[in-house]
């Protein structure tokens, strides 16, 4: 897998876009569940990955997601700095050797080592396991953004279990997980940008 | 080379890390080695993977360092920063599983006495419940 400079600076503007765009939205969601900082932090990761642009695109593909990973891991300050920056990390090591599907599978797997959860626990991981899924059953790229949706979707009646929301215990139902709706955003930045040559 | 384990405090807030370290230097003076951290990169409640490794540097010892943590934000970082340091000093770095304060506390007293890593993060987790 290689993308060229100008694939790899229109994924970096787009995903870093929507999720400034997204910022308010994603503070609210945390709101509500956590403690309010999701938007404000994944902004604050977004930027600076966004001031290494230049840096960032005359790299190859697994060189920058290890830049990007770095970035995140020091940058955005919340969990989700760790968990998105082993996310980055963790495909620029395994998907050199990997197809894209299982490369993010186990990207995925590092994610929920990290953040010591699984599948069903109202985290960023039950949007991430059902794009695994669906990218090695050999879905359409043009419907990764649904699958996306609906999973992060189906996060809202859920009860969290792992997380700052885990608190709450009853109360987090009936709202949506902020860290499932970021990946949906990034995964439809992500498709929107590459469509099919993703 | 100080002979006993170091100690961080890692909170979200810079006055809860502060006060926690206040506590635990009152409790066994200049023993130990401490450090602390607080507050996400762009000094809001939070916390920082670079603060911590810095703070990780501050407290060094060949002992290890034991981290006492606030939230799950707290928690998260300081396991990354710990990897960040790279083999094999990341070996030497332990993230309890105890209340910040009161972990801190017991953590220090055992580590003035020039207990293991490993005792000195038990002490601490002995605090927890479960």
């Amino acid at each position: 897998m290689s993308l060229s400079p100008e694939q790899l600076g229109a994924l970096i503007d787009n995903v870093t876009a929507d999720i400034i765009a997204h910022a308010d939205e994603l503070t609210a969601l945390d709101s509500a569940i956590g403690d309010a900082d999701h938007g404000i932090n994944m902004k604050r990761g977004a930027e600076a990955v966004r001031a290494e642009r230049e840096a960032l695109t005359v790299k190859p593909v697994s060189d920058a997601l290890k830049a990007i990973g770095t970035r995140l891991v020091m940058t955005v300050g919340g969990a989700s700095g760790p968990l998105y920056g082993t996310l980055a990390l963790s495909l620029a090591k395994e998907w050199p050797g990997n197809a894209f599907p299982e490369a993010l599978g186990k990207a995925t797997d590092a994610v929920a080592a990290r953040g010591k959860s699984n599948i069903g626990q109202k985290t960023m991981l039950d949007v991430l396991y059902p794009l695994v899924a669906a990218l090695k059953s050999g879905t359409p790229v043009a419907e990764i953004p649904a699958v996306a949706d609906r999973a992060a979707e189906a996060t809202i009646p859920v009860k969290a279990t792992r997380g700052r929301a885990s608190f709450l215990g009853d109360r987090s139902i009936g709202h949506m997980d902020p860290g499932a709706r970021s990946v949906a955003l990034i995964a439809t930045a992500i498709v929107r940008t590459l469509g099919d040559k993703s | 080379m100080t002979r006993n384990v170091g100690i961080v405090i890692v909170s979200h807030s810079p006055l809860v890390a502060e006060g926690a370290a206040d506590m635990v230097r009152q409790m066994v003076g200049d023993e130990v080695p401490l450090a602390w951290c607080g507050g996400d990169p762009s000094g809001g409640l939070g916390t920082s993977v670079q603060a911590i490794m810095d703070a990780i540097e501050r407290a060094w010892s060949d002992k290890g360092v034991a981290i006492l943590v606030d939230l799950g934000g707290a928690e998260t970082n300081s396991e990354m920063a710990a990897e960040m340091l790279g083999s094999p000093r990341s070996e030497k770095v332990v993230v309890c599983n105890a209340p910040i304060v009161e972990g801190a506390i017991m953590a220090a007293t055992e580590a003035s006495g020039g207990a293991s890593l490993a005792e000195v993060r038990a002490t601490a987790q002995e605090l927890s419940p479960g």
